[in-house]
């Protein structure tokens, strides 16, 4: 799949800041007054710039408010008014903390709730594509929740809760990326499925429609990240667990949390260029030699 | 309401026969054509006359070549365009509603005023069926020619998708599949159509022919109890010559 920056950018910065916003919502104690804020800030930056960019890769943003009409059966849609309500609950609770020293749980508790429910949305958008057997698989929903809830302790300053989540996330992902191989693999669409012409023998791709590429090719049959996927990996799970584990570990220090807190962001945006430019859509078999 | 219809009064689709297509790809360019001048935003083209031109088609002529165990290799070639799924992950997935399937005919659409072109119905499909259209930026898909077969300005004759209008051997056919008696139903039942990718679970109505066994050739010369070999003992008149002209040369 084509790794869109727009995409990129939107999972990987909303899922922080959805992550920090469970975090200030559910975990106790929380920040008050000026600290507050600054959490806050930060949180709705991540959350609210994430979604901004999803825009980017709209044809048309100005028509995105019709995206809220189909909650009953698109992901998309539940996922942009679980991000909706969320942001309107913890803005109200973020009042309580910031101006009146009030921890208001009537709309900390399902903020917190509502805000892994959106990660858990935008997770499902892939997960529920059989089209592209390594994302219709277990590890969308578990990886996007774990970085999310490592990524939010980190950002919320969770010292040991942070390391803790960090290490699951990061046995989760070596586990959930060998499985995916195996995934893949296993899938049962091949090119004779995908013709009707494997009862008669080895079914190849004799010559294309066209000659040059056209949108299926550029946005579902991407191949170059799969040559350097494992270099990747190894970079992306260093920056996204093995550093900031070893920079928590060190004593406290702000300077060193803000690093693992850099360091992080930036592995995951190379696990979730990785997500995609790794993902085979089962449209490639009719294109692929 | 992109929630799929749990039932279609018809079930309206194409019938391709692997058999007859030839690969001259006229179906790609009468489909491109009528759905350039008519239903919905025109399918673009960039960079058409420059060094990498891509644009928007609803139907694409791929060519495969099959090798059995034993024997010669053959080719097929293989037009695709959308299978009008009765349980299509295009219309599931759409956030706007504007992707849907018809109650009345089974026909997968996509509004376009209410397309965001977010492009995640693309992705849902299996069969690379939809395509963003370059210029206009909303999902363009094949609409089974839905401003021709209900068109009564048009001649009766014409009232089918322009594909298989167009399609010089006859190897596209339109119909009713909720219909066991209509042509392309029989025609499933009588050559065994196919479904493409059935453990998508997309239940597609679009059906393909599957190439019948070639005949296969013989392997004494057809012609040859024509070309008798020359009497070797020729008797009478001609035997009287050959001696004659033996004992001479």
């Amino acid at each position: 799949m084509h790794p869109a920056p727009s995409i990129i950018l939107f999972t990987t910065l909303s899922g922080l800041g959805f992550g920090m916003l469970a975090f200030l919502g559910l975990d106790v104690p929380a920040p008050r007054g000026w600290t507050a804020f600054a959490f806050f800030a930060i949180a709705y930056a991540l959350a609210g710039g994430g979604l901004i960019f999803s825009t980017f890769h709209l044809g048309h943003p100005e028509r995105a408010l019709k995206a809220f009409s189909q909650w009953r059966s698109s992901w998309l849609s539940r996922e942009a008014w679980l991000a909706v309500v969320t942001l309107a609950l913890m803005g109200l609770y973020a009042l309580g903390l910031v101006f009146f020293d009030t921890r208001l749980r009537i709309f900390g508790i399902p903020g917190g709730l509502l805000a892994l429910a959106t990660v858990f949305a935008t997770s499902m958008i892939y997960m529920q594509m059989r089209s592209v057997p390594r994302w219709n698989h277990w590890s969308p929903p578990v990886l996007f929740l774990a970085y999310a809830l490592s990524g939010g302790a980190l950002m919320t300053g969770r010292v040991t809760p942070a390391i803790v989540l960090l290490i699951a996330a990061g046995i989760i992902q070596v586990i959930a990326w060998v499985d995916q191989d195996r995934r893949e693999g296993a899938s049962d669409t091949t090119l004779a499925t995908a013709t009707g012409l494997g009862d008669r023998g080895q079914v190849r791709v004799f010559e294309p429609p066209h000659t040059g590429a056209n949108y299926l090719t550029n946005e579902m049959v991407f191949r170059v990240g799969r040559r350097h996927a494992n270099a990747l990996k190894i970079i992306s799970i260093s920056l996204a667990v093995v550093l900031p584990v070893l920079l928590l570990l060190l004593p406290f220090h702000h300077l060193l949390a803000a690093l693992a807190a850099l360091c992080h962001l930036a592995g995951v945006l190379v696990q979730r260029w990785v997500f995609f430019a790794e993902a085979r859509h089962v449209v490639g078999l009719y294109y692929e030699r | 309401m992109t929630t799929l219809p749990t039932h279609t009064e018809k079930s309206l689709g194409l019938v391709i026969d692997l058999d007859t297509c030839v690969g001259c790809h006229a179906c790609v360019t009468a489909c491109k054509g009528w759905n350039t001048e008519n239903y919905g935003a025109p399918l673009a083209d960039s960079d058409a006359y420059g060094a990498d031109p891509v644009g928007s088609f609803l139907n694409r002529v791929h060519s495969f070549e099959v090798q059995p165990d034993d024997g010669a290799a053959q080719l097929y070639h293989f037009p695709k365009s959308c299978l009008h799924c009765a349980d299509a992950p295009c219309v599931t997935v759409c956030p706007t509603g504007a992707s849907y399937k018809r109650v009345e005919d089974g026909i997968v659409l996509v509004n376009e005023s209410d397309c965001i072109g977010c492009g995640l119905c693309a992705w849902a499909c299996p069969y690379g069926a939809r395509e963003m259209d370059p210029s206009e930026k909303v999902m363009k898909k094949c609409t089974l020619c839905v401003d021709r077969i209900y068109n009564e300005n048009l001649p009766e004759e014409d009232r089918e998708p322009a594909c298989v209008r167009t399609c010089p051997v006859g190897a596209r056919h339109f119909g009713d599949f909720a219909d066991p008696e209509s042509d392309v139903s029989k025609l499933v039942a009588e050559r065994g159509g196919i479904e493409l990718m059935p453990e998508q679970g997309t239940a597609p109505v679009n059906r393909y022919l599957p190439p019948r066994p070639k005949d296969e050739a013989p392997d004494f010369d057809v012609l040859a109890p024509f070309l008798e070999p020359v009497d070797e003992e020729p008797h009478g008149f001609l035997g009287w010559l050959d001696r004659t002209l033996s004992k001479v040369s």
